[in-house]
């Protein structure tokens, strides 16, 4: 294969900049990789390592600050044949480096290339997340305020599954970028280097110190056997093979007739662990198996296992347009929780609603008839209430009836929550 | 009757597998997070992919990138996630990448509240990238529409080469409800227009009357350039002020244009009637039960529902209005659309009701509102 530079587009760096020797490097690894423009995607970061896409002849995307890697992934998922890689100076690592850590714990076959030259050269040289404390920058004292980051520690602790710090000016530049592309994984390469432009106006650096520096920090190369694993793609497509497709939503057929048409409202007020939304649920569904049309709204702090929960019923023979409850024909109270959260609705009820109420729960002054249930007696669990509640609604043929009731428990559950229904279902009748 | 009961984010995940979306990727917030969990069920045990991104930048960086590659794709967040996903907003439009996003909005502002609904972002969406140019934002009433617009919203991005809004509400997504999939009539499913390979490929080059770039995935025999900066037809940098301007030019008439094939609305029409009541999102349903109790007392007024939001119907609104003296519009804020309804209408008289309390505007309200102002 030969070179995949642009010829059209040749670099056009500040003169000295070594971002010049790291796009002829990568060049130099893309053919010694044997790899044509269409098999790589360059994904190109803002600020001056933002430009190499237009250097190669490749397929490429050039996005947002700090976001590069957000569309090489999902670049690499949609296509994993294809090298992906990621070129990004030290501000974006920065600014980007909640999706640094993110794939670095993925290890999804990326190839992330961070051209750090320790400022922001673009915009006039200020400090950036690998900047060193003594520097002079275009941030004032800024950055005698922050300790400069090392990727590379912080990648190998993340996950990374290669790690490298090199140097642009290190010989086997161009060998060292293969190894991280070839690696099946995601590879994070820190590629220390000069910004004539901005930086070594004010900080002296030389090759030489770069060397020196990369010499004294400590090593990466173990993270390679630490780090690794599966690499995401594979893994992924792995664990979906291992999935059956969903079923499609459930179709329910009418073979019951109501004879009541009105629409009916219903409020079942009750608290966290009472099976609130899954009563609400069965009562919709016994409504479906008689052509009614239903809506449910479940109301529930966000915290769960504790406080309110409040399920709101609307069936109807046509479509329901309002989803909200005017009047409720029948309230079902179980728990204080709830009663408090509806204290207004209880007040403004009138004779028109049947309010069934579990013994010894204080209900509001309401001109609403009551009935007591008192499902402590016949030793019924304070989670099944609700559904006890409409087994009395059924055998009253209120709203529903029995047959309506266990269709949509059948359609709800399987097995053993079946057959617990229909003793609860005996046990309800029973009493009454 | 067969009927199936779901919420409206369950019936977006079925709209969106039904128009062929193959990608997902979003990250939880309530009220939006039962589409995540959706299209985690349905897509990678197809063979799709659903991702959890580390922040709602990510999530619709990854949607970008992978529709980039040639995948229909879609996010779901509400507010919060909205403003974060602003800077890859623009980035969609201006570089053209199909996209479907689904905001579930809630009350704001900022974090507001989880659990309650509003139609607060109605003009954020519209506004709230960088440079301005329109967008598409399709508003449901109920699950019937969750799942017939996401279909509808999965083509036009496919069409128009854009990002496309589904502007739901908690109390459309949140609330289950009844649907009888088998009477919807979904459109023909469209897929992004592809370049023809008897030529060089230009990846923002518009051919003969098409008003959006022909579409090669990334990864193609051909190579592909997508870039955020100012372009030309090759997807290079460009300064060229005539390229540029021409350009804009047509990003905004691909949209507003385009339009008049995607007015997507409801009218309930009463005969001699002189007040329009025009509204949108689970509003319309208060709406119409609140007119046909109207009705019932022999005080009839007639209903717009508007479906496409954005870009503003326009010819639609000025032609329903013509015979009535006066316009009613409600809407779950504290006034938003209205103000495109009076630049419409200069010379109505057009009343407005919003409420942002948390809680649904009641059909008693808008009677009230309708009989005495």
């Amino acid at each position: 294969m030969g070179s995949l530079l642009n010829q059209e587009r040749p670099p056009v760096f500040c003169p000295g900049c070594s971002h010049e020797r790291i796009v002829q490097a990568l060049d130099d690894a893309f053919q010694r990789m044997g790899l044509a423009g269409r098999q790589i995607v360059l994904v190109s970061d803002i600020g001056c390592s933002g430009l190499f896409d237009t250097f190669f002849n490749t397929h490429a995307m050039h996005g947002l600050h700090g976001r590069a890697l957000t569309y090489a992934t999902g670049i690499k998922m949609a296509r994993p044949d294809l090298h992906v890689i990621v070129t990004m100076g030290d501000g974006g690592l920065g600014i980007g480096g909640a999706h640094v850590l993110s794939t670095c714990r993925r290890n999804i076959d990326l190839t992330l290339l961070i051209l750090n030259n320790f400022n922001y050269g673009m915009t006039g040289g200020q400090c950036s997340a690998t900047t060193p404390e003594n520097a002079l920058v275009g941030s004032g004292f800024l950055n005698r305020l922050e300790m400069p980051m090392d990727i590379c520690q912080v990648a190998g602790s993340a996950g990374a599954g290669y790690v490298a710090r090199l140097s642009a000016y290190q010989n086997d530049l161009a060998e060292k970028l293969a190894l991280a592309i070839g690696f099946n994984g995601f590879s994070l390469v820190d590629i220390q280097g000069l910004c004539t432009g901005r930086y070594t106006k004010k900080n002296k650096l030389t090759p030489k110190m770069i060397a020196d520096n990369i010499e004294c920090l400590p090593p990466v190369s173990h993270f390679e056997a630490e780090n690794n694993r599966e690499e995401y793609c594979s893994h992924y497509q792995q664990e979906g093979a291992r999935l059956s497709p969903a079923s499609p939503p459930l179709s329910i057929k009418a073979e019951f007739v109501l004879p009541e048409t009105d629409r009916q409202e219903i409020v079942i007020l009750g608290s966290a662990g009472q099976r609130i939304v899954t009563a609400g649920e069965i009562l919709c569904l016994a409504g479906i198996s008689a052509g009614l049309h239903t809506t449910q709204k479940n109301d529930y702090p966000i915290t769960v296992l504790r406080g309110h929960s409040i399920s709101e019923l609307v069936l109807a023979k046509e479509g329901i347009d309002y989803t909200g409850i005017d009047i409720p024909s029948v309230v079902i109270a179980l728990a204080p929780e709830g009663v408090a959260k509806r204290l207004e609705m209880l007040a403004g009820l009138e004779e028109t609603t049947w309010i069934l109420a579990i013994k010894g729960l204080e209900i509001p002054s309401t001109s609403a008839r009551i009935t007591e249930l008192d499902f402590h007696k016949y030793k019924i669990k304070s989670r099944d209430w609700a559904l006890a509640a409409l087994i009395y609604l059924a055998c009253k043929k209120k709203v529903l009836t029995l047959e309506m009731l266990r269709t949509a428990v059948g359609l709800k559950f399987s097995g053993k929550v079946v057959e617990q229904t229909s003793n609860l279902i005996d046990q309800v009748s029973e009493f009454l | 009757m067969v009927l199936s009961f779901m919420e409206g984010n369950e019936a977006i995940g079925w709209g969106a597998l039904a128009a062929g979306c193959r990608f997902f990727a979003g990250y939880p917030i309530t009220p939006a997070t039962t589409i995540y969990n959706t299209m985690l069920k349905l897509l990678p045990s197809r063979g799709g992919i659903c991702l959890q991104g580390e922040d709602e930048i990510a999530s619709i960086g990854f949607c970008l990138g992978a529709s980039m590659a040639g995948l229909k794709v879609m996010t779901a967040t509400s507010g919060p996630g909205i403003s974060l996903y602003s800077e890859q907003i623009s980035f969609a439009i201006g570089s053209e990448i199909p996209i479907v996003i689904v905001d579930v909005q809630r009350l704001g502002p900022s974090t507001g509240s989880a659990t309650k609904g509003a139609d607060g972002d109605i003009q954020f969406l519209r506004w709230g990238s960088s440079g301005g140019l329109p967008v598409i934002v399709l508003a449901p009433v109920d699950a019937t529409d969750c799942y017939l617009l996401t279909v509808h919203a999965f083509n036009l991005a496919e069409i128009h080469r854009c990002p496309v809004f589904i502007a739901s509400n908690k109390e459309i997504s949140m609330t289950r409800e009844t649907v009888d999939l088998s009477s919807i009539k979904l459109p023909d499913i469209v897929n992004r227009r592809l370049a023809a390979d008897d030529r060089p490929f230009l990846p923002f080059e518009v051919r003969g009357d098409h008003m959006a770039p022909d579409f090669l995935s990334i990864g193609d025999k051909r190579l592909v350039r997508q870039t955020s900066s100012t372009h030309g037809p090759n997807g290079y940098i460009t300064t060229d002020a005539s390229v540029i301007a021409q350009n804009q030019a047509r990003l905004k008439n691909k949209i507003k244009l385009g339009a008049r094939g995607f007015t997507f609305y409801e009218e309930i029409i009463q005969a001699e009637t002189d007040t329009l009541v025009i509204t949108y999102g689970v509003t319309a349903r208060a709406a119409i039960t609140a007119a046909k109790a109207l009705k019932k007392a022999g005080m009839a007024v007639s209903l717009l529902i508007l479906k496409t939001l954005w870009p503003v119907p326009e010819d639609l609104i000025r032609n329903q209005a013509v015979p009535f003296k006066r316009i009613v519009v409600i809407e779950m804020n504290l006034g938003q659309y209205v103000r495109e309804i009076r630049r419409l209408l200069p010379n109505k008289t057009v009343d407005f009701y919003g409420q942002m309390n948390g809680e649904l505007i009641s059909p008693l309200r808008i009677k009230e509102v309708i009989v005495h102002g």
